[in-house]
C-alpha cells in the first residue's frame, strides 16, 4: 500500500520547493516536485534598457549571486557585436571562479552538510580522538584536542539553553545518519569556520564590483578601471588583496572541504548507488582560456552526454530553434498553441494561469498542472545540469585534469566509476570541480597580472555603449556555467529595448515537472527507489534533492506574449 | 517612537510559573543531565543554563525575494554570524538555514510563536504577491499572505529586510505583474523597521539585530521607518570622490581617463545624490570596497521603487546645494523631481564654491605668509 508524503517547505535551499513522494514498502514509486512562488520579471524588463537588464536579472537570485548578470552582459555584447577587453574577461573569470568558491563551501556546509552529520552526536565524541582523527585527514592548524573540547562546550551550552535556534526539529538521530561522533564534531566545526571564511573570499567581488551580494558588471566590459597610479583604480593593493583571498580559498578548499567531504562519504558509500536518476548530463561550456568567445578553450567543456554513455559527448547548439524548447504540460502557464508545443526561448510565449488548489491545500492535483517552473527539454530529452554533469563531461572528453581528480577519488574510496551516477556522485562532483577551479583562478589571476605588465589597461569597450550606434533590431544569447548548471538568457532588442527577455536555468532544467509524455526531470527521476526508513523524517529526500543544489528563485520565470498585466486567473475569478 | 522589548522568560521563570517547585525543576535537570551523559557536575550546569536569560526568538520568513539579504546577513564580520546565532538569538525559523524541513520546520516555527507570543521578533525577506488571492508565493499549501497575517500576530516587532520587504524591489517594479506588496502595508499595529537595500550591507543588518538583543528596545528610526543609524545620510555626502563632483570634475565614459583618476560618476548615471545608505561610510564585506570605489555609481537600491527612478546610466536630475543637514524626511524623492537645469545650476553652484575655495585659499596663504614673517 503506498502512502503520500508531502516535504514543503524543502528548506536549507534557495526558494520555494515542494515535494510530494508516494511511498510503498519504505521505497519512493513515484514523485513530484513543484516551485511555489513566481515574480514574473521577464514582464518587468520588457520595454526597458538592455544595458540596465544585468540589474534586474541579478536579482533572480542572491545566492547564485553575479551569475545571471554575467550571463545578461554577455547576452546583450551578443546581441550587439560587443567585443570586452581581454583584461575585463580575466576579471570576469576571476569573480566567476570565486562564486564558485563560495557557493560550494556554503552549499556543501550550510545546505547539505545536515543531512549526513548529526550535530547533536557531536557532543559524545571524544575531543581527543577527534583531534587525531583530524590531523590523520588533514593539515589544516585548527585541530588541537583543546580546540575541539572548546567547541563542544559552547554547543554544550548551546544545546543546554532549550533554545535549539536553526537546528530544531532536525532529524537527529535517525538511523540513516552513520558518522561516528568525531566525524559528527568534526563537521560541526567546520561548518562554523566555513561560516566565517565565506564573509571573506566574497571580498573578490567588492573589490571588482563593489558589493557582494550583486556586484556590480557592466555592458562592454567592466567598470573597474585599471589605475596602477591611483587609489581609486585596480593597483597593487587590490590586486594583493585578491591574491591573499583566492590563495587562502584555495587552502581552505583542499585542507577542509575536500577531506571532509571525502571522510563523510567513506561512511555513505551506499549512497553511490542511489538517487542516480535521468542518466543525461548536458553543459553549455564557461571559462574561456582565450576568452569567452573561444569556445575550444573552455576550462569547462560544452556537450551533452546521454544514458551514462560517457563514450560519446554530443554537441550543444542555444541558437537552434529546435534544440531547446520549453514546455508547459504540467506547469500553471497556458500558450497560445496549446499544451503540447514546446518553444525556443527566443519565440518563447506563455501566460500565467495558475489552476492548482486553493489555498490552504495538503495535496497538489499532480495529474494535471502542479509547478510554476516549466519544463525545458533538449532535443525532447530531460536533462540533469550542475557540477555531476561538468565532471561528467570533462572525464569524458579526455581532459586530463578532470581524470586526475576523478580517478584519484574514486581510488581513495574505492568504488567503480558508475557510482558517479548517483546522490553521491553528484555532491562528490561538486567538490572535485572546486579543487580545479580553485586552480583556474590562480590562471586568470596570473593572466592579468600580465595583461597589465604588457601595457594593456583597457576595462570597457565603450564604442557601443550609446544606444544611437545600435541596430534597430537585434538578438542575442548568453550562456554560462552557473555553479548549479547550464545558465542561458536570450534577448530581442527593438529600437534600444527590450522586447523579449527569455531566460532558462539550471534548476529549472533539474527540478520541472513532467513532460506532456510522461517523462521525469531531474529530480523526480533521481528520487525514484529511494529508500526512506521513516516517512515523518524523510532525511533520504532531503539527501537527494541537495544533491542538486535547488536554487527555485531561478527557476521560475515568465514572460506574457501580450504584454498584457497577467495577474487575472480564471480559476479563481478576479 | 523606539519601543522597549520585554524580557522574554527563562525556562526556570515558565516551570514557575506552570506550578513546578524549585525541587521539581532540579529533578528535571538532573534527569536531562543523565539523558545526555553528563556527570553529577552536569546537573548544575543545566540548571543554570535554565536559569539563563533566553536568546530572543527570531522568526525570519521568506516571501518573493532571492535571498540576497539572508547573503548578505551572513557576511556580517562584527559581530559576526556563527556568534549572532550561538550567543545572541535563537533563530527558530529561517527556510535557507534551518536543519528541519517539512512539517518539523512549520512546527519549530508555531512553537515560537506559542511560548514566546509577543516576545518574539518576525524578519521578513521578501515582498507578499496579494494578487489571485495569493497564490503567487505559497509554502506549506498557504499563501504568503496566510503565513504573515498568522506570524505578524504575536510578534513584538518587525524588522522588513531589504527592499523587497520595505517597498517591494525588483518583482514591484512596473508593471508589478503580481502586486507584490512590503510589509508595512499588510501589518498594522506592529512596529516596522525597514531595512532597505538590495541587499542591506550586511554589518547594518547585523547591526539592528545587536542594537535590538543590546538595548532592548528597536533602534530610533526616521519618518520612513529606516534606522536613523544606518540611513540618515546621502551616499553623495558621504563619498570619497565628492570633492570632484564639488569641482566639477566628472567620469564621461566608463573607463575613460578620468574614469581611471576616480573621478566623480554623477554623469555615467551615479544615484548617490538622492540615495540614503551608510554605503560611503560603513562600505561593503568588512570595509573592502563600495560600488562607487569600484567604479560604477550607485543606483539607488536602498531607495523606495528605484527602478523605476529613471534608467541606470541615465543621469539623475540633481538638486545641488542641499547639503548633509537635509534629510529624507524633508528632501523625499525632490531630488529625483527636477530635471532640466540641474547640472547647470550645479555649475553655478561649482563655480561660486571655487571661488569661495579659492578666496579663503588665499586668505590662509597669507595669513601662513605674514606668520613666517612674525617668526
Amino acid at each position: 500500500m503506498s502512502k503520500r508524503i508531502v516535504v514543503d517547505p524543502v528548506t536549507r535551499i534557495e526558494g520555494h520547493l515542494r515535494v510530494e513522494a508516494e511511498i510503498e514498502n519504505g521505497r519512493i514509486t513515484e514523485a513530484y516536485s513543484s516551485g511555489t512562488m513566481v515574480r514574473l520579471l521577464e514582464e518587468i524588463l520588457r520595454g526597458r534598457d538592455p544595458r540596465d537588464a544585468w540589474a534586474f536579472v541579478g536579482r533572480v537570485c542572491g545566492v547564485c549571486t553575479s551569475v545571471h548578470s554575467l550571463t545578461s552582459v554577455r547576452c546583450v555584447e551578443d546581441a550587439l557585436g560587443i567585443n570586452i577587453p581581454p583584461n575585463a574577461e580575466w576579471v570576469r573569470n576571476i569573480m566567476f571562479c570565486t562564486q564558485y568558491l563560495h557557493d560550494h563551501v556554503v552549499h556543501f556546509y550550510h545546505l547539505h552538510a545536515m543531512d549526513w552529520v548529526d550535530v547533536v552526536n557531536a557532543l559524545k565524541a571524544d575531543p581527543k580522538k577527534t583531534s587525531e582523527l583530524a590531523q590523520s585527514i588533514s593539515p589544516w592548524p585548527k585541530s588541537s584536542p583543546g580546540y575541539f573540547s572548546d567547541l563542544q562546550k559552547r554547543i554544550g551550552k548551546f544545546v543546554e539553553s532549550g533554545q535549539l535556534g536553526i537546528f530544531a526539529n532536525g532529524y537527529w538521530g535517525h538511523p540513516a545518519y552513520k558518522l561516528p561522533a568525531e566525524v559528527n564534531l568534526i563537521g560541526l566545526a567546520h561548518y562554523l569556520e566555513a561560516l566565517e571564511w565565506q564573509k571573506e573570499i566574497v571580498k573578490v567581488h567588492a573589490i571588482f564590483g563593489g558589493k557582494n551580494p550583486h556586484p556590480n558588471y557592466l555592458v562592454g566590459g567592466m567598470a573597474c578601471s585599471i589605475s596602477v597610479d591611483d587609489v581609486s583604480g585596480i593597483n597593487a593593493e587590490r590586486l594583493a588583496h585578491v591574491k591573499q583571498l583566492l590563495d587562502q580559498a584555495k587552502v581552505f578548499v583542499e585542507q577542509v572541504y575536500i577531506p571532509d567531504l571525502m571522510a563523510i562519504a567513506s561512511f555513505y558509500k551506499d549512497w553511490g548507488s542511489i538517487g542516480g536518476g535521468l542518466g543525461n548530463f548536458m553543459v553549455y561550456g564557461d571559462l574561456g582560456e582565450n576568452g569567452y568567445k573561444d569556445e575550444k578553450s573552455y576550462k569547462f567543456p560544452s556537450g551533452v552526454i546521454l544514458d551514462k554513455d560517457i563514450s560519446k559527448v554530443h554537441e550543444v547548439d542555444l541558437r537552434k530553434d529546435d534544440e531547446i524548447q520549453e514546455f508547459i504540460s504540467h506547469s500553471w502557464y497556458e500558450y497560445k498553441d496549446g499544451d503540447k508545443v514546446g518553444l525556443h526561448p527566443w519565440k518563447g510565449e506563455s501566460k500565467v494561469k495558475y489552476s492548482g488548489p486553493k489555498p490552504p491545500f495538503d495535496y497538489l492535483d499532480t495529474t494535471q498542472k502542479y509547478s510554476y517552473l516549466k519544463t525545458p527539454r533538449w532535443n525532447g530529452h530531460a536533462m540533469e545540469v550542475g557540477p555531476l554533469a561538468r565532471v561528467l563531461v570533462g572525464y569524458a572528453r579526455g581532459r586530463q585534469d578532470y581524470q586526475e581528480v576523478v580517478n584519484k577519488t574514486l581510488k581513495d574510496l574505492d568504488i567503480p566509476v558508475t557510482a558517479l551516477f548517483s546522490t553521491l556522485g553528484r555532491t562528490a562532483a561538486r567538490g572535485l570541480e572546486t579543487i580545479l577551479v580553485g586552480q583556474w583562478a590562480m590562471e586568470f589571476y596570473d593572466k592579468l597580472i600580465n595583461s597589465i605588465k604588457s601595457g594593456d589597461t583597457r576595462m570597457a569597450d565603450t564604442s557601443k555603449f550609446d544606444p544611437s550606434t545600435w541596430p534597430s533590431k537585434a538578438v542575442g544569447v548568453g550562456h554560462s556555467e552557473a555553479p548549479r548548471g547550464a545558465l542561458a538568457h536570450w534577448i530581442n532588442i527593438d529600437d534600444g529595448k527590450i522586447a523579449n527577455y527569455q531566460l532558462v536555468v539550471p534548476t529549472t532544467w533539474n527540478a520541472s515537472p513532467r513532460d506532456g509524455n510522461g517523462k521525469l526531470s531531474a529530480y523526480e527521476a533521481a528520487l525514484i527507489d529511494t529508500p526512506v526508513a521513516d516517512i515523518n523524517q524523510p532525511v533520504e529526500i532531503l539527501r537527494t534533492i541537495h544533491s542538486f543544489d535547488p536554487c527555485l528563485a531561478c527557476a521560475v520565470h515568465l514572460y506574457d506574449e501580450n504584454g498584457k498585466h497577467i495577474n487575472r486567473i480564471s480559476i479563481l475569478g478576479d | 517612537m523606539p519601543t522597549p522589548i520585554k524580557e522574554a522568560p527563562t525556562y526556570y521563570d515558565e516551570v514557575r510559573r506552570k506550578g513546578y517547585s524549585r525541587r521539581e525543576f532540579m529533578q528535571f535537570c538532573t534527569m536531562l543531565a543523565a539523558y545526555m551523559g553528563l556527570s553529577q557536575a552536569g546537573i548544575a550546569q543545566i540548571a543554570k543554563a535554565m536559569q539563563q536569560k533566553t536568546r530572543l526568538p527570531v522568526i525570519w520568513l521568506h516571501f518573493q525575494e532571492c535571498t540576497c539579504c539572508s547573503e548578505s546577513f551572513i557576511r556580517s564580520s562584527h559581530p559576526m554570524v556563527a556568534d549572532i546565532l550561538l550567543d545572541q538569538i535563537s533563530l527558530d525559523y529561517t527556510e535557507t538555514l534551518m536543519a528541519a524541513s517539512g512539517f518539523q520546520a512549520e512546527e519549530a516555527m508555531k512553537n515560537t510563536m506559542t511560548k514566546y507570543k509577543g516576545e518574539y521578533i518576525l524578519c521578513v525577506e521578501g515582498s507578499v504577491p496579494t494578487d489571485a488571492d495569493g497564490v503567487y508565493c505559497m509554502i506549506g499549501g498557504k499563501t504568503s499572505l496566510q503565513i504573515l497575517e498568522e506570524a505578524a500576530e504575536g510578534a513584538k516587532a518587525i524588522i522588513a529586510w531589504g527592499s523587497c520587504a520595505s517597498n517591494g524591489c525588483v518583482q514591484a517594479a512596473k508593471p508589478n505583474p503580481t502586486s507584490a506588496t512590503p510589509i508595512h502595508k499588510l501589518v498594522h499595529g506592529k512596529p516596522v523597521i525597514k531595512v532597505p537595500g538590495c541587499p542591506p550591507i550586511g554589518e547594518v543588518m547585523a547591526g539592528v539585530i545587536v542594537h535590538v538583543v543590546t538595548f532592548g528596545k528597536i533602534p530610533e528610526l526616521d519618518g520612513m521607518g529606516r534606522p536613523k543609524a544606518f540611513y540618515s545620510k546621502r551616499v553623495h555626502d558621504t563619498c570619497y570622490r565628492r570633492p570632484y563632483y564639488d569641482a566639477g570634475l566628472y567620469v564621461e565614459s566608463f573607463d575613460d581617463e578620468n574614469a581611471k583618476k576616480g573621478y566623480c560618476l554623477y554623469k555615467v548615471g551615479c544615484k548617490g545624490p538622492s540615495t540614503y545608505n551608510a554605503c560611503g561610510v560603513t562600505k561593503w564585506n568588512n570595509g573592502t570596497s563600495f560600488p562607487i570605489q569600484s567604479g560604477h555609481g550607485c543606483f539607488g537600491c536602498s531607495e523606495a521603487n528605484f527602478w523605476d527612478n529613471g534608467r541606470i546610466y541615465e543621469r539623475a536630475s540633481a538638486f545641488p546645494g542641499f547639503g548633509i543637514e537635509s534629510t529624507a524626511d524633508t528632501v523625499g524623492k525632490i531630488a529625483l523631481g527636477v530635471t532640466a537645469g540641474a547640472i547647470g545650476a550645479h555649475a553655478i553652484m561649482t563655480n561660486i564654491r571655487k571661488h569661495k575655495m579659492i578666496t579663503d585659499l588665499e586668505k590662509e596663504g597669507r595669513k601662513s605668509e605674514q606668520d613666517l614673517e612674525n617668526t
